[in-house]
Order: C-alpha cells, then sequence, then structure tokens
C-alpha cells in the first residue's frame, strides 16, 4: 500500500482525533477488527482515543475491559488466533508489565514456535512518554523491554499524520505490534518549552490528516528536517525537541524521526550518517541499555569509517521518572543542543 | 508483653513421602452415581455443591450408575478405550526412545489417558483446544493425525511439522483443534477465553476447551482467564487436571488443601464440576454437559478432574526422590484404562481377548510409525531441519535484519 503523500486537503485533527479516525476507518472497513481496553468502551477512553466508537460499531466491537493487563493481551491473542483483528488498549505504557509474559512468550513467538500454524495479527496501544507531571507510573518509556524481543514490531508516531497512518497498518499487519503514543504529543506538538504556551495541532501542518483510509509503513523513517552537519535519530517527543535545539543552537542538523523502531529503516539511517559524519540519538528513556544503545551500535558498525566524532546518546537518566524534579529529567532542548555542539565540534 | 502466641508459618506437606505411605482420604470421593446432573442452562451458584463432591459413573463392578451414565453407543467406548490404550503404548515406546537418546525430552500422561481422549470425543468439529503438554490423547484419539507426524516432532527430525524450533511434546495443530502448545504455564488459559470470545463476537457456534494443571492453577493467567471468562460468558470450558502434583509439588501447596480447584470456579461465577478423571464415562458426560451449556449460550464451565500423575514428571524427573514408590497403585480412583476394560466386559462389549489383540496390533502400529518417523531422522543421527528455517516465521515477511543474519550464518 503505497504512501499517502501530506495531504493538504485533510482536516485538522489532533493525535487523539487522527488515532480515533485510524481506528474508526479500519473498524468500518474490516469487521474483524475489535477494539477493547479498560475504559474503552462506553467511555470512550481516559484520552478520548476510543470516543464514539461504542455507539457506532456497538458493544461486541467496541467494548470494557477488566483490570488486567495479561487479560487483555491474553484474549486478544486467542482471538487474533482465532482469525480477528484485535486493538487493545494498555491504559499507560508504565502498566504493560502484567501482561509481559503473553507479549514476550506468546504474541512475539506463536507464529515462529507453531511455523506459521497459528498467528497473533494484533496492535497493543500505549500511551508513553514523560513531560506531562506524570511521575513514575505515567511517564515512562519502555519501548526497549519491546524492541529486544524478537517477534514484535515496535511503533512510535510523533504526529498526528503518521500516528494514523502508522495505526492502519500496523491494524493491517500480520505481526503483533507494540504501537506506543506520546501522550505529551496528543494534543499538540511540544519541544521541551514547559514554560511557554503549547501550539495545538490545528494550527500545524501536520495536523492536517486525510479523513479516509491510508497507511504509513512500518518499515520507513522521515527524514523530519533535512541538514548537513549531524545526523539525530530519535522518534516520538523527542523529535520536536530535537528539532527546536537544532534551531536554537544553530545546527544544520539531519533530524530522522525513526517511527518504526523495530524493525527499523537502516537505509535511511545509514545514508544520513555516512553524509553527516555525525550523530546524535535523542530518547526520553533511561540511557542504560535503552534503544538508543542498539542505535549508536548499529551506526558504529555501519558508519564507523564515516564517523568524525563519538557517537552521543541524550538520554533521560538511571533513574525513575520523578515528579517534581520533571524538567529537569526530561532531555529537552538546553540538553540536547548541548550534544549537538559536542558532535559537531568534536 | 504481647498477649498472644508467636505466629506460626504454615507450610503444606503431602502425607506421603519416599518410604512412607501416602493418606488418600485428602481426596473427597463420591460414590459412583451419587451426584447430581443439573439441567445445563444451571446458574453457577447453583454448582456450589457440585464443586465439592466427585461426578463418578462406574461403580466398583464396572457398572455405569447414576444421572451421569452417558448415552454412548459401545463402539465409541471402544474407540476410547482403543485411543486410551494407543496413548499409554505411545507414551512407553517414546521414553524409551528418549532413554534410547532418540530425542531429547518426553512427557507422558500415564494414567491420565481418559480425561483427554474422553474430552476430544465430546467435542465437535472446528471446536479449539488449548492443551498443557499433558494433553497428547486428544491428538492421540484422532484418526486424523498421523502417528509418524508427531513422532517427527518429538524428534525434530527433518520431516518435523514445526520445523525444530519446540521441545519435544509442544505440538501445534490448527486443523485438528489443537492450539501452539507453550512451555509458559497458563498463558494458554486467557487466550482460550479469548478464542472463544472471538467465536461469540462472529456469532459463531465453535467453542473453546482451555487445560491447565493443578499447580499452574496458582498463576496469574488462570485467575485472569476465570475473570474474562465469567464477565463475558465466553463459550470456553476450563478443564485444571488435578494430578495431584506440579513436578515434585503437592497439590496443597498450589492452595489445594481443604478445598477443590472447582471451588475456584464458582467463586468468580462460573458453574463448576468435579469430575472422576479416570472414569472414562463420567469424563465423557460431563465434557458433553459443559460443551452443550457452552454452545447453547449459557456460559463457560470449571471442571476439575481429579486423577493422578502416574509418571515421572517428564524424563529429567525422578519421582522416588518426593513420593511413594507405590502411589498409583493405591490412588482410589484407580486406572483409567482398567475401569473402562472392565466396563465393557461387564456390558458384553469386550473380552481379554479382543483387548490382548488391541494392545499388540496397537504396539505393531506405535512401532511402524516410529520406524518410519526415524527414517526421517532423529536428534541422535543429527538430521535435523535446516538452519536457515531458524530465521523463517519470526515475522510474517522476513525483515531486513534476519535477512544480514541468516547470511552471516551462511545457509
Amino acid at each position: 500500500m503505497a504512501e499517502h503523500k501530506q495531504d493538504p486537503a485533510g482536516v485538522p485533527m489532533t493525535m487523539i482525533q487522527a488515532l480515533r479516525s485510524g481506528l474508526d476507518v479500519m473498524m468500518g472497513r474490516d469487521d474483524n477488527v475489535i477494539v477493547y481496553g479498560e475504559d474503552v468502551g462506553y467511555f470512550g477512553g481516559v484520552f478520548r482515543v476510543t470516543e464514539g466508537l461504542q455507539a457506532k460499531y456497538g458493544k461486541t466491537r467496541c467494548f470494557d475491559a477488566p483490570i488486567s493487563e495479561s487479560g487483555i493481551v491474553g484474549t486478544a491473542i486467542g482471538m487474533a488466533a482465532y482469525g480477528l483483528r484485535p486493538v487493545v488498549e494498555i491504559q499507560f505504557a508504565d502498566y504493560f508489565y502484567p501482561a509481559t509474559d503473553q507479549i514476550v512468550s506468546e504474541a512475539a513467538r506463536l507464529r515462529h514456535r507453531s511455523a506459521g500454524d497459528f498467528s497473533a495479527p494484533m496492535v497493543i496501544r500505549m500511551p508513553c512518554g514523560g513531560g506531562i507531571y506524570g511521575g513514575q507510573t505515567h511517564s515512562q518509556s519502555p519501548e526497549a523491554f519491546f524492541t529486544h524481543v524478537c517477534g514484535l514490531r515496535t511503533v512510535m508516531p510523533s504526529n498526528p499524520y503518521d500516528a494514523k497512518g502508522l495505526l492502519i497498518a500496523a491494524i493491517e499487519c500480520e505481526d503483533p505490534v507494540i504501537f506506543l503514543e506520546p501522550k505529551r504529543l496528543y494534543n499538540g506538538p511540544f519541544d521541551g518549552h514547559h514554560d511557554k504556551p503549547v501550539v495545538p495541532w490545528s494550527k500545524h501542518e501536520r495536523g492536517r490528516v486525510p479523513e479516509g483510509y491510508y497507511q504509513v509503513p512500518l518499515t520507513k523513517a522521515a527524514v523530519f528536517r533535512p541538514g548537513k552537519a549531524v545526523t539525530v535519530l530519535t522518534y516520538g517527543t523527542m523529535v520536536w525537541v530535537s528539532e527546536c535545539a537544532a534551531r536554537e543552537a544553530g545546527i544544520d542538523a539531519e533530524i530522522i524521526d525513526l517511527r518504526s523502531l523495530w524493525p527499523l529503516d537502516l537505509e535511511t539511517i545509514v545514508a544520513s550518517v555516512q553524509k553527516t559524519g555525525r550523530c546524535v540519538v535523542v530518547h526520553e528513556a533511561t540511557r542504560t541499555s535503552g534503544f538508543g544503545a542498539e542505535l549508536a551500535a548499529l551506526v558504529q558498525e555501519h558508519c564507523f569509517y564515516h564517523l568524525e566524532a563519538p557517537i552521543e546518546r541524550v538520554t533521560g537518566w538511571d533513574t525513575p521518572y520523578p515528579h517534581a524534579q520533571e524538567w529537569a529529567y526530561f532531555p529537552g532542548p538546553a540538553r540536547v543542543g548541548a550534544a549537538l555542539k559536542r558532535a559537531v565540534e568534536a | 508483653m504481647t498477649p498472644h502466641t508467636a505466629l506460626k508459618l504454615h507450610v503444606p506437606e503431602p502425607t506421603g513421602r519416599p518410604g512412607c505411605k501416602t493418606d488418600f482420604s485428602y481426596l473427597s470421593v463420591s460414590p459412583a452415581g451419587a451426584v447430581r446432573r443439573p439441567p445445563t442452562d444451571t446458574s453457577p451458584a447453583d454448582t456450589a455443591d457440585l464443586a465439592t463432591s466427585l461426578v463418578r459413573v462406574l461403580d466398583d463392578d464396572g457398572q455405569a450408575v447414576g444421572p451421569w451414565a452417558p448415552a454412548i453407543h459401545p463402539e465409541r467406548l471402544r474407540r476410547g478405550l482403543r485411543a486410551m490404550m494407543k496413548t499409554r503404548i505411545f507414551d512407553a515406546r517414546m521414553l524409551l526412545a528418549q532413554r534410547q537418546k532418540k530425542l531429547s525430552f518426553y512427557m507422558q500422561c500415564l494414567g491420565e489417558e481418559a480425561i483427554a481422549v474422553a474430552h476430544s470425543m465430546a467435542l465437535q468439529d472446528g471446536d479449539m483446544c488449548f492443551p498443557t503438554y499433558r494433553q497428547q490423547g486428544l491428538l492421540l484419539a484422532r484418526d486424523d493425525i498421523s502417528l509418524v507426524e508427531l513422532i517427527c516432532q518429538l524428534m525434530s527430525n527433518e520431516r518435523d511439522p514445526i520445523k525444530g524450533r519446540q521441545l519435544p511434546v509442544m505440538y501445534s495443530y490448527k486443523r485438528a483443534g489443537f492450539f501452539s502448545i507453550s512451555g509458559n504455564l497458563a498463558t494458554q488459559v486467557p487466550q482460550a477465553v479469548g478464542w472463544a470470545m472471538a467465536s461469540a463476537i462472529k456469532g459463531d457456534t465453535k467453542i473453546a476447551s482451555a487445560w491447565i494443571g493443578d499447580g499452574s492453577t496458582a498463576e496469574s493467567d488462570f485467575h485472569t482467564a476465570l475473570t474474562f471468562a465469567h464477565v463475558y460468558r465466553a463459550p470456553v470450558i476450563i478443564n485444571v487436571v488435578n494430578n495431584q502434583w506440579a513436578i515434585s509439588t503437592f497439590q496443597s501447596i498450589a492452595g489445594g488443601e481443604g478445598t477443590t480447584f472447582a471451588q475456584r470456579g464458582v467463586g468468580v461465577g462460573i458453574a463448576s464440576l468435579r469430575v472422576d478423571g479416570n472414569d472414562f464415562l463420567a469424563v465423557y458426560a460431563a465434557s458433553q454437559w459443559a460443551a452443550e451449556r457452552a454452545r447453547a449460550n449459557h456460559g463457560p464451565t470449571l471442571i476439575e478432574w481429579e486423577t493422578y500423575r502416574a509418571g515421572p514428571h517428564s524424563t529429567s524427573d525422578d519421582p522416588s526422590k518426593y513420593r511413594p514408590a507405590d502411589d498409583w497403585q493405591r490412588f482410589p480412583l484407580g486406572d483409567p484404562i482398567e475401569r473402562l476394560k472392565k466396563h465393557l466386559i461387564a456390558i458384553g462389549e469386550w473380552s481379554e481377548a479382543q483387548h490382548e489383540q488391541a494392545q499388540k496390533t496397537l504396539e505393531a502400529e506405535v512401532v511402524a510409525a516410529q520406524k518410519e518417523a526415524e527414517s526421517h531422522g532423529t536428534l541422535l543421527d543429527g538430521r535435523v531441519p535446516s538452519a536457515a528455517a531458524i530465521f523463517d516465521d519470526v515475522y510474517h515477511q522476513m525483515p531486513e535484519h534476519l535477512r544480514r543474519q541468516r547470511q552471516q550464518m551462511g545457509v
């Protein structure tokens, strides 16, 4: 399925509305798409992503689930094995842990262990990320738990257009997809300047979203901002922070929004770093064994003779996500900008 | 000073350990025919008494008695007996093959043959079982699953349908309604509930059958599955095979002391039965009752099957280190094959001579199948699936990184 070009005729949507539109489009196209999770049905989700879907498609297509992450994921695996395409929600990424066994041992491996006899085409949506005073259990970025698991696809959009297109692609994908939604970006882009008013998506070109069906492929990164001086590998909220940091530091950075974390678009990454000779990896998640380590290793393996500086990583600290110290923890434009300078001056 | 006595931690113990006899009085056993058979639309709360008593059909004389005695043609019973015998013979041969290093590992279901075999006969084509590693009877009861193919899986040889990726016994047979087995305990129970929910969402008529052992009921997924099955009235049968042992751990450590696993079902609002798992007729009748209930939209059923794990947990286990050697001989519910054989003889539908003949025929069938399977390789001769097969099926289509890794391997 070819990717739609950004459609200037699209209608303004927040990321929440874009995700809802993606679910609506797919539920309309395919009776096998089933949506459930905690507070997802009648109430429409604590973030409103599933608002109106139960009224439109009925209680057997969109329904509330007991508070049991392993039950939600475990039943979805059974539904997928039957032939449905469940799209389930874990209310916060911080609460996926009780479902770890079902995700890692079951959904990810079902096709392989049965040699294709059974498979689990399903999507697990999880709001993730910090920058919202969410504290320890409403701010985590657990993507590295998933990228480490063979058989899973891990995806994270940074804007409404991609959110809808990637979600549709994830629902149509034959593999289990972990779909991480940066809740900080639900209502508008966020560049890390928490002291400035947030610009809503309605004032942004990437907040224009086609109303119908389109896909953003799960195999392609996006060059968010072309540049020559340094490559920034990032995703989610940090795409916006990185763009702001480069602008403020006056550095011609090429910012790559990975979109699909794993499997990823190595070609785009390698082409960029071979061009710039420098690389900064930026993510909110904690540093040690975070996904940035894999990115740095891949760049080192594939671009060693092109590198003119050590690969930098700007990440969350190796601590639980704090509450009061939110902005000391969150890797904002100042920290990213400093790393960009170190990289280009090295 | 506190007026209270010091608190004590209670750690359950089996009465029987190596060198001393088990006191099976903990196992509450009802006389055959004594337990009532409610209508299939019974309310879960009304099954409380059934969750503590024991549904039994075959009496000590081998007669089928009471309200659960099923109307079943003797030919079907003979089929069931042969399937149980085949299962036991198969297990014995595979145990031997493991000792000869032709396969790396094996798990028998010695003593539990009636449960899977009779249950399978009560289901319909298209229903889906979510088994553990000890329900091989579900497959061996079927004529459309080749013994050769099963043994090829056990030997992880060139004809292994799951390409050498899984331990022996972890079969997958979608076409036989047998879900891919996972090593992770209890995970299949919520999956079975989800499969059943899917069938209900689509307005289908198929039902799911979930399987779990006594030990694994302690896993959180057991609780999870019961909740979802109850909440959505999923058309599922949740089978708890209480064989009294989880490797070396007696069922009291799983939470069985002074209670039953069937009572868990009643507690969450699921109709529940406790059934003699070594009584082929009771297994068939209870399974049929639960299947009818599910198919009529009356909701899920939990069945605790009382049985005894007669063999070692696996080929890596030595039960003489933790339980009496003669425990099975003393188990009050006996041997399922002997009991059905006695019944068929008592009603004039079987004889010692026929039994002996069937034993010989089935042994020859299994030996021939093993020979043919071995012609496709064994772990011993190293004729295993290609190493390149590791990389297939991780994803629907092979991503670039796996393509690179396969090339690195040079295959």
